[in-house]
């Protein structure tokens, strides 16, 4: 029953862009349909996911069809955590699409911008929960392809042909590596199925599938050194695509890993360590990136490299106390982790829908040329301000207690390793994850004082931030039900613990004999109460300061003395930034252009200072141009004359032939006597 | 009956000489019927015992190699307005000499190939080496994109010669699966070829070099 309506909402999201197809171009229609069928899935979806908890989590259902390979689905505890997030931004994205990307205004993508988000629903839906590779695979290649059709939507713009193509060599070196994973899993295993494997499996094989995974999910994820497709991709696609992308695609990287994970048997102390490193690098490195950035979703889109930071740290520490058998830092890792997942879904999502506000407001994704929207947009203004928090990790919202959980666990470690336990090693190196997160969350204030600052208050700098209007109906809505769902996990975290439960759980049975629920390990009523009481503080000192009714004064600042000032002589984004970013020099390395000002009446002049992706700019490219110089010699071979292949193939041919040939025998018989 | 196919086998080689010698495209595409209708009789030479299958594979060989396909090409080339094949990258008579050079290597490897004692006799490997040698000079040394095609053509011809090797254990399907290609094939090249023409305003497939990335 669970799983015919998750099946159900997979049908439907699939063909939720068909009726649009068929309909004219210029008719509103196939977009409401669309949006309707999308809401109808989700409705369905997340059903199928609530009344999963109460069903057989175990059951898994083979669907007759054969040209798939008879594919196993089934709903466990993972998959329907996952399906949460999935169908509900599949919905509210439908949604969203109404105001932001409406047919009447984008004639030439708006349907195949529609097709392709239900058919990525589907995909996600299916990937989720597949039960064997193949339909893990298709699930996989559905979502990817359809998210290289939604980032080039705007496929007139050759930024946005750039990122497409980006965003496809990436994923299908992660498809071709997922491949060769699963194939080398069917020759250890002996089929398909994602069942926990035997215990006997031999090193080598071992190993060699979980990079395989890493390599193949991390790419998705977008985890630091694998980062380098993500930036780009999320600042072209419209806002609502680059919320899914963020907020959902992401996650499945994380999703196979998790359940690559908890499929191998017997893990390596080696591996959680790597997932921690790893984990603590692209959260450090993303927060870092971001600070420098200047375009708003480019900057979003390294906060997604830092938000996978802290899930895999969650990952890691789980993965360290799998071996060290300290059950405490499982279920604490593992709650960080997967709460996490939820709370970046939810708020990213927030802010990529309030980004999207932005740029359909201003027209503009560059935060120096905005400032001064929260009087224009105040709706906006408050949702972002409420994913800022969020993602922040800042009490009361969400973000703060996923990040708690972590907290928790790597102090958990530290405290355990003192005391002479099991921790050692792996103790002291879990130590090392609570400076790093407090360092980050500083970081990631800091970040969004600078967005919230530049873009939201102050006064307009151009004319764009000048004629902003406030988005519709259909765009603030979606958004409100996150800010709400942000809220609500903050305020009440004791209310998605069996949820959490029943997911580490799942994810290692081995567990299910301690009676460690995450509910018994963290205070959640205490982090609850404090958080209501914050909320009521700030209220009521709120109310106090509205009585008083004092109203701010307005007066010019101390402006050097100039006669004129302007609105652009504001204290800019980058300026804003400047400090932080000479602190990280070292790996920003940010290029300035800076003229040089002299003489009495110096003439007009501009300065411009850019971040360069650490891998994207400086390794790949760089890399990739060497290589195409040192294969010039090459297209004297390469001209496009189809003579010359055939040629080619003549002489493969004969070459090949001529290997057949016992050319010994051959010459002696030719000159024989 | 080794005689008459020998004899058949010689005509197939003197073809292919003139399909290298000839600048006339309407000749060319002609000539290379008249070899396709020649060799869709070798089944009856060759065959033991002779049945109705193999008679069906022969008319439709006849009709498609014969009829139907030079049709479809010389409505292509009325299409496209063009009579000769203008500078090749090798001259005519040196390609000539170079399909005869081809054949005589052809002879003299066929001599040494340890073959089957009821084809020891026959002309029939030699034959397909030269022929498929033809194809592929013709491929590799012809611009038009009609020339190609009959390059393809012959190119297969070849291939159809070495098949009378093993005309005893061939299924018929696999024969009409090949006609089939060969067919469907040669009808969207003529097509192509014809988008080609509009598009360039020219049948030259080095301007084919532009579409390159």
């Amino acid at each position: 029953m669970t799983l015919g309506l998750i099946l159900a909402a997979v049908v439907l999201a699939a063909t939720s862009g068909l009726p649009g197809v068929l309909l004219r171009r210029s008719s509103d229609w196939g977009q409401r349909i669309a949006m309707w069928m999308m809401v109808g899935a989700a409705m369905a979806g997340l059903g199928g996911a609530i009344g999963s908890y109460g069903a057989d989590q175990t059951a898994t259902t083979a669907i007759p069809w054969l040209a798939a390979g008879s594919p196993v689905v089934g709903v466990d505890a993972l998959s329907a955590f996952f399906l949460f997030p999935i169908l509900l931004m599949g919905g509210l994205g439908a949604v969203y699409g109404l105001g932001y990307w409406p047919q009447s205004r984008h004639r030439g993508n708006g349907r195949k911008l529609r097709l392709f988000w239900g058919l990525m629903v589907a995909g996600l839906t299916l990937l989720v929960i597949a039960r064997d590779g193949m339909s893990f695979l298709l699930g996989w290649e559905v979502m990817a392809l359809s998210a290289f059709f939604l980032v080039s939507t705007e496929d007139y713009r050759a930024q946005c042909r750039e990122a497409g193509w980006v965003y496809l060599i990436a994923t299908h070196v992660g498809t071709l590596t997922l491949f060769a994973m699963f194939a080398l899993w069917r020759w250890a295993t002996g089929s398909y199925a994602l069942q926990p494997a035997a215990e006997g499996m031999s090193m080598i094989v071992k190993n060699a599938l979980f990079f395989m995974a890493l390599l193949g999910f991390g790419l998705k994820a977008g985890m630091m050194p694998l980062h380098f497709w993500l930036p780009s991709a999320h600042a072209n696609a419209p806002s609502h695509v680059s919320a899914m992308l963020s907020g959902i695609v992401l996650k499945m990287g994380i999703y196979g890993l998790l359940r690559m994970l908890s499929l191998l048997p017997s893990p390596l102390p080696i591996w959680g360590g790597l997932i921690l490193f790893l984990g603590v690098v692209s959260g450090l490195l993303g927060v870092v990136f971001a600070i420098g950035q200047h375009d708003l979703k480019r900057l979003l889109a390294y906060h997604s490299v830092e938000n996978i930071g802290i899930i895999l740290m969650g990952l890691g520490l789980a993965m360290l106390g799998r071996c060290a058998h300290r059950p405490e830092w499982v279920v604490l890792g593992l709650a960080g982790c997967l709460l996490h997942v939820w709370n970046h879904s939810l708020f990213k999502s927030l802010l990529f829908l309030c980004a999207g506000s932005v740029v359909h407001g201003a027209h503009t994704r560059e935060i120096d040329r905005l400032g001064g929207l929260a009087k224009v947009m105040p709706w906006t203004a408050g949702l972002f301000v409420v994913g800022a928090v969020a993602i922040c990790g800042l009490p009361p919202l969400n973000g703060f207690v996923s990040e708690l959980l972590v907290y928790m666990g790597s102090l958990q470690g530290a405290l355990g390793g003192r005391a002479g336990g099991s921790g050692g090693a792996g103790g002291s190196a879990v130590m090392l994850v609570a400076p790093v997160l407090a360092m980050i969350g500083a970081l990631a204030v800091a970040c969004f004082v600078k967005v919230i600052g530049a873009v939201f208050l102050g006064g307009p700098r151009t004319s764009a931030a000048v004629n902003a209007h406030e988005s519709p109906l259909s765009m603030r809505m979606p958004a409100m039900v996150l800010a709400v769902c942000c809220i609500v996990i903050g305020l009440a975290p004791m209310a998605i613990v069996p949820v959490l439960d029943a997911g580490i759980a799942n994810w290692a049975p081995d567990l299910r004999q301690s009676p460690s629920s995450i509910g018994d390990l963290v205070p959640l009523g205490t982090v609850s109460t404090m958080a209501i009481a914050l909320v009521v503080l700030v209220v009521v000192v709120g109310i106090v300061l509205v009585r008083r009714g004092r109203e701010a004064a307005r007066a010019g600042t101390w402006d050097c003395g100039y006669a004129r000032p302007t609105n652009r002589m504001q204290y800019s984004a980058s300026s804003f930034a400047q400090m932080i970013v000479v602190m990280f020099n070292w790996v920003l390395r940010p290029r300035m252009r800076m003229p040089h000002v002299g003489g009495l009446f110096p003439p007009a002049a501009n300065m411009h200072s850019h971040v360069d992706d650490a891998i994207m700019d400086r390794v790949l490219l760089p890399s990739g141009r060497r290589i195409e110089h040192s294969f010039v010699w090459f297209h004297r071979f390469q001209q496009g004359l189809t003579q010359h292949y055939v040629l080619y193939i003549l002489i493969t041919v004969i070459v090949m032939l001529s290997t057949l040939i016992p050319f010994g025998e051959f010459l002696e018989r030719l000159f024989a006597p | 009956m080794t005689h008459q196919l020998n004899a058949l086998l010689m005509v197939v080689l003197a073809i292919n000489l003139f399909a290298l010698g000839t600048s006339r495209i309407l000749a060319l595409i002609r000539i290379v019927a008249f070899q396709g209708a020649v060799l869709a009789i070798l089944p009856l030479l060759v065959h033991q015992h002779l049945n109705a299958a193999a008679a069906v594979v022969v008319l439709l060989t006849i009709a498609l190699k014969g009829f139907a396909i030079p049709a479809i090409m010389i409505r292509a080339l009325r299409d496209a307005q063009i009579k000769r094949e203008i500078e090749p990258l090798v001259g005519f008579l040196p390609s000539i000499i170079l399909g005869a050079l081809g054949t005589a290597f052809s002879l003299l490897f066929a001599g040494q190939l340890p073959l089957a004692a009821q084809h020891s006799g026959s002309l029939l490997v030699p034959t397909s080496i030269a022929t498929v040698l033809t194809g592929f000079i013709l491929l590799t040394t012809r611009y038009k994109a009609l020339t190609q095609v009959v390059g393809y053509l012959v190119l297969e011809n070849g291939i159809f010669v070495f098949g009378m090797l093993l005309i005893e254990s061939m299924p018929l399907v696999v024969e009409m699966g090949v006609l089939l290609d060969l067919f469907v094939g040669i009808f969207v090249i003529c097509i192509i070829t014809n988008h080609i023409n509009r598009a360039f305003s020219s049948m030259d497939t080095r301007r084919l070099v532009t579409l390159k990335e």
